[in-house]
């Protein structure tokens, strides 16, 4: 069953070609690590998920809908920076992801009430209620990227996708990071895109990695070909999906046997 | 100790800030001093004490004929206009500003119509201005308007576009609409630039203001000065430099802390 399906996309800017022939099934729920050499087009590949950039060639589509030619509330995103409203105290960005589906985009009266409530809700469970009526600024980074998260899950995307969301965090805040992300998993068990340069990070979040690369290279002139996925790991069960099948059903050992 | 790594402290901090104002003033003393004790009708460089009794005459005694006082009168003619034209410079700005850094069409459209417009000396349309519109307020508060407009909108437009990306992509991702981009992400976050670059745009709306009184009103404080001039008095043309000055000086210092008090996120990261 595909859920995202990408069907032979390329992307060039006027002669540079970033991506190329990149085709892609991702079932409902699958957990997809992208991984790659900087400039090899991961991010691009995520904006093109994101809607923000249309492809060149070639279209992806979310659960057999039409290709979005522009970003919308199913696809949800964090960036490495700038993922929150910074002129929003944290519990305003949390009301925001649910009162921006209308215009004029706020909530008055009883419906602000009831919304600032559920997002204290929201807060206390991603462990931001102390800071509610702060603004994002006076957040550590990895609070901030907490919020972001919390933000984008508010809105209940089909899709998440995160650009290099723990890049930019040390090590200790980027594990605690990964506790969050794999607990809020387990409870929405959403769809996500994950860009990141740190493969350790990429194998032990994702059930799948991707690897971008340049399969053809012209030394003249090495913006010719685009990257695409070169490699597509399982890496469920720490890389190892199958290996420990007789130790979780033991039935089958005798069926071998 | 290098001198970039030296400090002063307090009291040195205050007496250095307050420095080259006595300076000024102790030249100008001596200057008066001089002069006077060569010609005691000497008008150019008049005492300080001279200027203190002006001051004080102009600040609180009515007109010989109306009983009204004329410093008073000037002063509300003046900041009227001031606040119609840099309110009104403020409102386009702010309404172009947004249309051209959010809308790429609009941009295309007006932004190289607006850098060229903000080539054109404002001064040498004021005789147009004046045919055009006549010699009443509505021409001096236009003068302003066209001064400072096409620099705001610049300001404000690449203000717009400063915004990060990554926050307009997030606003649609939560499904806002342009025009909730616009009011929830857009406006909040320009509102302290505007405040700064109004700021900014206050001395030239205050040449503006001044140059068109001096040419055709009947009251206003730049009109005031050029109109004493004819009579040397440099003694009021002095009172109301200072007290323009001292204008102008407030005006800046009320809009910093409405920045400041209106926009407390803008320092949240300090």
């Amino acid at each position: 069953m595909s859920f995202v399906t990408v069907r032979d996309v390329w992307q060039r800017y006027g002669d540079r070609s970033i991506i190329e022939r990149v085709n892609l099934d991702v079932a409902e729920g699958e957990f997809v690590s992208i991984v790659g050499a900087s400039g090899c087009g991961k991010s691009t590949f995520l904006r093109l998920l994101l809607a923000d950039e249309r492809p060149t060639r070639g279209e992806i589509r979310i659960d057999g809908g039409e290709p979005a030619r522009e970003p919308g509330r199913e696809r949800g995103v964090v960036f490495q920076r700038y993922s929150v409203f910074r002129h929003m105290t944290v519990r305003d960005n949390i009301v925001a992801a649910e009162s921006f589906a209308r215009f004029p985009g706020r909530f008055f009266g009883p419906a602000l009430r009831a919304a600032r409530a559920r997002a204290d809700d929201t807060l206390a469970r991603i462990g931001l209620a102390h800071v509610a009526g702060q603004y994002p600024a006076t957040l550590s980074g990895g609070m901030q990227q907490r919020l972001a998260i919390g933000q984008a899950l508010t809105a209940r995307p089909r899709v998440l996708l995160l650009d290099e969301p723990f890049g930019a965090l040390d090590t200790g805040t980027r594990l605690a990071m990964h506790d969050f992300l794999t607990e809020l998993r387990a409870e929405t068990n959403m769809t996500v895109f994950m860009v990141t340069h740190d493969l350790e990070e990429g194998f032990k979040l994702g059930d799948r990695v991707l690897v971008f690369d340049k399969v053809r290279w012209d030394p003249h002139s090495p913006e010719a070909f685009g990257a695409t996925i070169t490699y597509d790991f399982d890496a469920r069960d720490g890389g190892i999906p199958f290996q420990r099948q007789l130790e979780r059903y033991p039935g089958l050992a005798a069926q071998a046997g | 100790m290098r001198l970039i790594n030296r400090i002063p402290s307090r009291p040195v901090a205050v007496a250095l800030a307050a420095l080259p104002f006595a300076a000024v003033l102790i030249a100008y003393a001596l200057g008066s001093e001089i002069r006077l004790a060569a010609n005691p009708q000497d008008k150019l460089l008049p005492a300080p004490a001279t200027i203190l009794d002006t001051a004080i005459r102009l600040f609180t005694q009515g007109d010989r004929r109306t009983g009204e006082i004329l410093l008073w009168q000037d002063t509300w003619a003046s900041l009227r206009r001031l606040a119609l034209g840099v309110g009104i410079g403020a409102a386009i700005s702010l309404s172009f500003g947004m249309l051209i850094g959010m809308l790429p069409h609009a941009r295309r459209g007006l932004s190289g119509f607006v850098a060229v417009l903000s080539m054109v000396p404002p001064l040498a349309l004021l005789p147009v201005l004046f045919i055009v519109f006549g010699l009443g307020e509505t021409s001096k508060v236009v003068l302003i308007v066209i001064g400072i407009t096409p620099f705001l909108i610049r300001e404000l437009s690449q203000r717009v576009l400063d915004i990060p990306h990554e926050e307009i992509v997030k606003a649609q991702t939560l499904g806002a609409s342009s025009g909730t981009i616009a009011l929830n992400v857009v406006l909040p976050q320009i509102l302290p630039r505007l405040i700064s670059a109004v700021r900014l745009s206050l001395g030239s709306a205050w040449l503006f203001l001044i140059a068109a009184e001096a040419v055709a009103s009947e009251v206003g404080l730049g009109y005031r000065i050029f109109l004493v001039r004819r009579y040397l008095a440099m003694d009021i043309i002095l009172t109301y430099v200072i007290w323009i000055t001292l204008l102008a000086f407030l005006i800046d210092w009320a809009l910093k802390y409405l920045s400041r008090r209106a926009f407390p996120w803008m320092e949240a990261g300090l």
